[in-house]
């Protein structure tokens, strides 16, 4: 058996861009390999459940879970490693805040169903079957796993130690964090990892052009018009959500012109990012009139709750369970 | 749950200026109104950050009233309208959230308009009266359903 310490990565309810950004790291993820061993990556490697049930309690070191929980069977196994691993991370925006999944929350279980399995436009489904937890057909039993009525943050079912942020981590947040878990040197519990305690404003390259009060008659979307070069993207009314949001990823979006959608999630202090995001772009409206407000909401955001609880909804004060470790 | 003796709690939030003189106003005029108000006082509407609000409904508060100056007459000149427009943003997300946007009130109040005032929360009473508790929001079905019995 070897000394190094084990480490195991599990998805839940993620598009696999967590994933995808481990196998980023490229050539630094021989360092990773030389210093820890992969016990569990259902995604790159061929292991299974009972390989982690096997393992005493605590042999893991750390486990990186990606994904949000949305059924029974991703709390199942967020549940085994959280009882295997000493160390449990939240990586990436869907396990930290709950992510673009989360959404989902202001939709019924019902709705949901009913658009997938009847409504949607491309659905063909004349005998209205939906997914059961339990199906029985000629004496067989199947039994796939449960749909929860809503989405979950994994702290909200599990107790997490560390966060990384992002849709998805970047190669540097990835590994400065890891080698970070490696020093030994650990901040306190709780504590995100691998990205700045600054809003993303302080290490953008536009924070220059930004002047000191900004108000706006309008806001632009980015689909329908092209932002100018070098110049800060709120200025030119684009809802860029830097200076709300944690620094830690260079502003990659905004150096490709995009501007920030809040993806390393909320400054120390912050509880609910949505109600923070608003509260500040509310304030930028340059308008006394009740009508004129509305119509600069209304015309700019089909969905503002996509826009300021873009990866976030599930850890929304109002969705927020008291009772983390129980599972809610 | 149609609970015919339900009693709202409300929450109201309170510029230190205008509406919250109004209310102390009312109070030693002895103009009486619904004990389901609780006041917090801000030094301005301005002050209200929209995370306060999500909070109150979180933790059991039927209806938010924020009471501010009149246009124009804020003691810090713009504050009041900053509540305006995050009180109009906010409304369009509670909506989504799945709770009823009724619950959210805004009214200028002056500090000689204890009347108003009065006025103001029987007739938030009344209408939260006909919403019922926060928990029949569907937002609250959500979270209710989930703390209960395990998440099924």
């Amino acid at each position: 058996m070897s000394k190094k310490p084990k480490i195991a990565l599990y998805w839940c309810a993620s598009c696999g861009g967590c994933e995808e950004a481990v196998v980023d790291l490229a050539e630094d993820i021989l360092q990773v390999v030389e210093k820890a061993e992969i016990v569990f990556w259902p995604v790159a490697m061929d292991f299974k459940r009972k390989d982690v049930e096997n393992l005493k309690d605590g042999e893991i070191l750390v486990s990186f879970i990606n994904g949000a929980v949305r059924t029974s069977e991703q709390e199942e196994m967020v549940k085994l490693l959280r009882k295997k691993s000493k160390i449990v991370i939240a990586f990436g925006s869907c396990a930290y805040t709950g992510g673009i999944p989360g959404l989902a929350n202001s939709y019924s279980k019902e709705e949901i169903m009913n658009y997938y399995y009847k409504e949607g436009i491309t659905v063909f489904n004349p005998e209205d079957k939906k997914p059961t937890p339990q199906y029985i057909e000629k004496n067989l039993s199947f039994e796939i796993p449960e749909f929860y009525e809503r989405v979950y943050a994994l702290d909200q079912v599990i107790d997490v130690d560390y966060y990384i942020p992002g849709c998805a981590p970047t190669r540097n947040v990835v590994k400065n964090s890891i080698f970070t878990l490696f020093s030994g040197n650990l901040p306190p519990k709780g504590s995100v990892l691998g990205a700045s305690s600054k809003a993303l404003c302080n290490e953008c390259p536009l924070n220059d052009t930004k002047p000191e009060k900004i108000t706006l008659k309008e806001f632009k979307r980015i689909d329908k018009n092209q932002p100018e070069k070098d110049k800060c993207l709120l200025i030119q009314g684009f809802a860029c959500l830097g200076p709300v949001t944690r620094g830690g990823c260079e502003a990659l979006c905004v150096k490709a012109s995009y501007p920030c959608t809040g993806c390393f999630g909320p400054l120390d202090g912050i509880e609910d990012y949505g109600a923070k995001a608003l509260s500040f772009l509310a304030s930028l409206i340059d308008s006394k009139d009740e009508g004129e407000i509305e119509n600069i909401i209304n015309e700019w955001m089909p969905n503002p709750l996509g826009i300021v609880y873009k990866y976030s909804l599930p850890k929304s004060l109002i969705f927020e369970t008291k009772n983390k470790k129980n599972g809610g | 749950m149609k609970d015919n003796n339900f009693e709202p709690k409300l929450l109201g939030i309170f510029c230190n200026w205008c509406t919250y003189l109004a209310a102390d106003l009312a109070g030693v005029s002895r103009m009486d109104y619904p004990a389901n108000l609780r006041i917090v006082r801000t030094m301005c509407s301005g002050r209200i950050d929209p995370q306060f609000i999500l909070w109150a409904f979180r933790n059991g508060a039927d209806g938010v009233l924020i009471g501010g100056c009149h246009p124009g007459d804020c003691h810090y000149i713009e504050g009041n309208y900053k509540t305006l427009r995050r009180y109009k943003f906010l409304k369009r997300i509670l909506k989504e959230m799945g709770i009823n946007e009724k619950r959210l009130r805004l009214e200028w109040i002056s500090a000689s308009e204890g009347e108003k005032l009065q006025r103001v929360v029987k007739e938030f009473v009344e209408e939260i009266k006909k919403l019922g508790p926060i928990s029949n929001d569907d937002a609250f079905k959500k979270v209710l359903t989930s703390t209960k019995g395990g998440k099924k």
